[in-house]
């Protein structure tokens, strides 16, 4: 998470106020203290993510699943010109299998 | 981890793979601009399932390794005093400066401190009013909100003993940089996700209108390289040079306006030095007047510090997109990640580390 680019979606569990709009994200169990001033309508339950500890972005529900819908809809029949293509892995800590998500 | 796992799905990833197959009857050349997808895309080896046609360089998109070699040794100088305690993303700290780097400065007896966000900064100063506290302030549009904010903490709280080393830059003057360059190759663009989720892509339409290069706002996960790459090589094929949004669940159009505006009470653009690429106007950003007070430069006399690369370090071609790292006589021996040359070994979001990281040769 140290990466200067790199955002993280988390899910907002708490809310604070020190003088600046905090809260707490969990991020998969891990659980960080992160500013909320650029997100000012977010609440707990929100998915945001989150940039060297700044929600920079609140995640659309509808725009997330309606991307995975869109790339579910194309053919499966292509999938027959490649055949298995090979290593599109998940992250190494990932572990139970995702194959059934598409089906 | 929702949000991240099914961006990752290895059987939709072959079915975006199949149809960038079916899709692309020309040869392209498709730059993605951000460090963050290029460690994807190396990590995945999307790169080379792609048609042979279809060719990703990778863009000056990660925020150490385009912080000139004169920056670094300004934040060496400013760290090596005895009543400074210097704070930095830990990516900064084996970036090799002239002479030395922070982390070997620190193992000397400096007051070098790590902090995962700039608050953590602020915070410091505030508990050590006693000490001077500089905050290495590097990153692209994602970043300087976050840096904004720790300025204007600051500025609330009525600290006098925190300031900010700014090398901040912007991603659309660098591309209009690659795109003016004589041996430009790029015929379009996957834009930054996570820059756009600040900006928005209003400051893009222009780029692709003049130079009619397709321009695709773009995630990090492999299913949104993937679309992504699809959505260019798609325009590419039409003769379309639009603006397209991949990343619509973390994206809008004017971007994060509580966020731009923070940044634009703090900073004002101003021209930036870029490693390997040279100063470009108008690329980067410095403290406005207001909070010119917070400028660690001019505390502590370093402005006018300069320096040269090392000779042996292709970095500006690795970060033009004109030259890999496999091409580097140095690559995997005289620089590899414990012993860096130059920044893109170093940084997670580096060419040259991806693909050490990956294995490739």
């Amino acid at each position: 998470m140290i990466g200067v680019c790199l955002g993280i979606p988390g899910r907002v569990v708490e809310l604070t106020d020190e003088g600046l709009r905090m809260g707490v994200v969990d991020f998969g169990g891990i659980r960080r203290e992160v500013c909320l001033a650029y997100e000012p309508d977010a609440v707990v339950g929100d998915y945001v993510i989150v940039h060297v500890g700044f929600a920079i972005s609140r995640v659309d529900e509808e725009e997330a699943a309606r991307t995975l819908e869109v790339i579910r809809a194309i053919p499966d029949a292509l999938e027959t010109e490649l055949g298995a293509t090979g290593p599109i892995e998940d992250e190494p800590r990932e572990t139970e299998p995702r194959e059934a998500a598409g089906r | 981890m929702k949000y991240l796992d099914e961006y990752r799905d290895p059987v939709l990833a072959r079915r975006l793979l199949a149809d960038i197959h079916a899709t692309a009857g020309h040869k392209w050349t498709i730059m993605e601009v951000c460090g963050g997808q290029t460690h994807t895309i190396v990590r995945q080896g999307i790169d080379e399932l792609l048609p042979a046609g279809v060719r990703m360089i990778h863009g000056p998109g990660c925020p150490v390794c385009v912080t000139p070699l004169e920056m670094i040794d300004k934040a060496l100088a400013i760290a090596a005093r005895p009543d400074v305690i210097f704070t930095s993303f830990g990516d900064m700290l084996r970036v090799p400066g002239s002479a030395t780097d922070l982390v070997s400065l620190k193992a000397r007896g400096a007051d070098v401190r790590v902090v995962y966000t700039p608050l953590d900064a602020v915070r410091i100063a505030a508990a050590h009013p006693d000490r001077q506290v500089v905050f290495f302030a590097v990153g692209f549009e994602t970043t300087a909100p976050a840096n904004a904010m720790a300025v204007l903490r600051a500025a609330a709280l009525g600290l006098s003993n925190f300031s900010m080393l700014v090398s901040h830059v912007l991603v659309p003057p660098a591309m209009t940089a690659i795109l003016d360059s004589a041996d430009n190759e790029v015929q379009a663009f996957l834009a930054a996700g996570h820059v756009c989720a600040v900006m928005g892509w209003t400051e893009y339409e222009p780029i692709a209108a003049r130079y009619r290069v397709p321009i695709v706002v773009t995630g990090f996960e492999p299913l949104d390289l993937l679309e992504g790459i699809l959505m260019a090589v798609r325009q590419l094929e039409d003769g379309r040079h639009e603006v397209e949004n991949q990343y619509a669940r973390a994206v809008r159009r004017d971007g994060n306006t509580a966020a731009r505006d923070a940044m634009r009470a703090v900073f004002q653009v101003s021209t930036r030095l870029w490693r390997g690429i040279g100063p470009i106007p108008a690329s980067g950003l410095t403290l406005t007047p207001d909070f010119a007070r917070f400028d660690a430069e001019r505390r502590y006399g370093v402005a006018a510090v300069t320096a040269d690369e090392n000779p042996a370090c292709i970095a500006g071609q690795i970060l033009q997109g004109t030259k890999i790292p496999t091409d580097c006589t140095a690559y995997g021996t005289l620089c590899t990640p414990r012993h860096p040359l130059g920044a893109p070994m170093v940084s997670a979001e580096g060419t040259c580390a991806a693909f050490h990281n990956a294995g490739r040769s």
